[in-house]
């Protein structure tokens, strides 16, 4: 992973990843394009928000559970949660400063 | 004195990349603004067969990975940016591209097309949750369940044997009662045990909004008028394409359809802009035709620049 601000969070420790503060939840896998494409931006709002928004990335080929619980049926998904409560859902790719107008709302 | 850059390039497809290869050889130093779709419709296919010079096929992804390090070899400059506007009513040309300004005396447009919505509203606010126009991005969610393909033709046809592999059962709707696809996919899908067809039938209704989730589409059959539902998780729509000419509509010619309009190569309405690939063409389509407009744009474009063109 090219920033090591952008933790990996799995099924086992979502829910405590996700609890307090402004999390910021990337769902992606190997296989999906578009994912990878967005990943170079969600990687920048880690830097960029650094302290201020916790990022992180969970691969949904290896968890099958959370997907589910917030009934992605697609990647690249973005998830933003607010001490716990979820803020935001953008599916498919995005602009980086559409997701900055996003975010900053929540801040 | 103002930056001028010798041609822009707008697109990253197959068509905006080998225009860039072109330029870059002819020492053009081409500029090539790739936006949120980047490497263009080939980013999201797997296997692609018909390329030439791969006998066994080789991955889209692949192949537009090498297409750009092809191009940045030679010398091409590709950037990352939503290009908000273009002004081709003075010159240079100005684009403003993430809030910044650049200038160029020759423009290629290799913006490509996106895919078509069915145009129900409700379609767009179920995407992402059961209703997708990527089979190899989504179907991974749809493992063990129902699902739809609407549309007839190679793309479609190639998201319903995808999606067999993943779904227990794919239905294939089509508004008409032949497919539009080549016979080869055509054999392959009838061939696949899962995969069934219902002809001459519209999609009117996407259920359930209140729910956030796709549970079943509302059917009719436009020969008999019959309604019918059919219970699905997922639906995949694949219906065509879309130019995408937003930035140049109302300064250069478009056809009636839409496409950016296009006479001896790849020349536009206005001289010394030039259109290549899918947003041009709505008959061949293929990764191929869009890599040769490319090369015709960069090399229509480099004799106007000369003086000897247009």
């Amino acid at each position: 992973m090219a920033s090591d601000k952008v933790k990996t969070v799995t099924d086992g420790d979502f829910g405590e990843s996700t609890k307090s503060g402004l999390v910021l939840v990337d769902f992606w896998a190997e296989w999906c394009a578009p994912c990878r494409r967005l990943s170079p931006t969600v990687e920048q709002l880690a830097e960029d928000y650094n302290g201020r928004l916790t990022v992180a990335k969970m691969n949904v080929d290896e968890n099958p559970v959370t997907p589910p619980n917030f009934m992605i049926r697609g990647i690249p998904t973005l998830l933003l949660f607010k001490d716990g409560d979820l803020k935001e859902t953008v599916v498919g790719l995005a602009d980086k400063a559409d997701l900055v107008r996003m975010i900053d709302k929540h801040l | 004195m103002i930056h001028e850059r010798q041609v822009i390039i707008i697109g990253s497809g197959p068509a905006g990349l080998t225009a860039a290869l072109y330029a870059a050889r002819a020492n053009l130093s081409p500029l090539v603004i790739e936006g949120v779709e980047a490497g263009g419709q080939l980013m999201l296919t797997t296997m692609v067969e018909n390329w030439p010079g791969f006998r066994d096929g080789i991955m889209g992804p692949e192949l537009m990975a090498e297409l750009r390090a092809q191009a940045l070899r030679f010398g091409a400059e590709i950037i990352q940016g939503d290009v908000a506007s273009v002004d081709v009513s003075s010159r240079p040309f100005t684009l403003n591209v993430s809030g910044k300004t650049f200038h160029a005396r020759s423009l290629i447009l290799a913006t490509g097309a996106s895919a078509k919505w069915l145009d129900l509203g409700v379609d767009k606010q179920l995407s992402g949750r059961g209703v997708s126009t990527c089979a190899t991005c989504d179907g991974f969610f749809f493992k063990g369940r129902r699902v739809a393909v609407v549309g007839g033709g190679d793309t479609a046809l190639e998201e319903a044997i995808y999606l067999a592999k993943l779904a227990t059962e794919v239905t294939v709707i089509h508004r008409r009662d032949t497919l539009r696809a080549s016979k080869v996919m055509q054999d392959k899908a009838m061939a696949t045990e899962n995969i069934t067809f219902i002809w001459n039938t519209e999609v009117t209704d996407i259920k359930d909004l209140a729910k956030g989730e796709v549970t079943s589409l509302v059917l009719k059959n436009n020969q008999t008028g019959v309604a019918s539902e059919l219970p699905v998780d997922g639906v995949f729509i694949a219906i065509g394409h879309t130019p995408n000419t937003s930035l140049v509509r109302g300064q250069v010619e478009l056809e009636d359809n839409g496409y950016v309009k296009t006479h001896r190569g790849s020349r536009t309405s206005v001289p010394g802009v030039f259109a290549a690939g899918d947003v041009q063409d709505h008959i061949y389509r293929q990764a191929v035709t869009a890599a040769g407009s490319g090369c015709m744009a960069a090399i229509d474009a480099e004799r106007y620049l000369s003086g000897t063109g247009h």
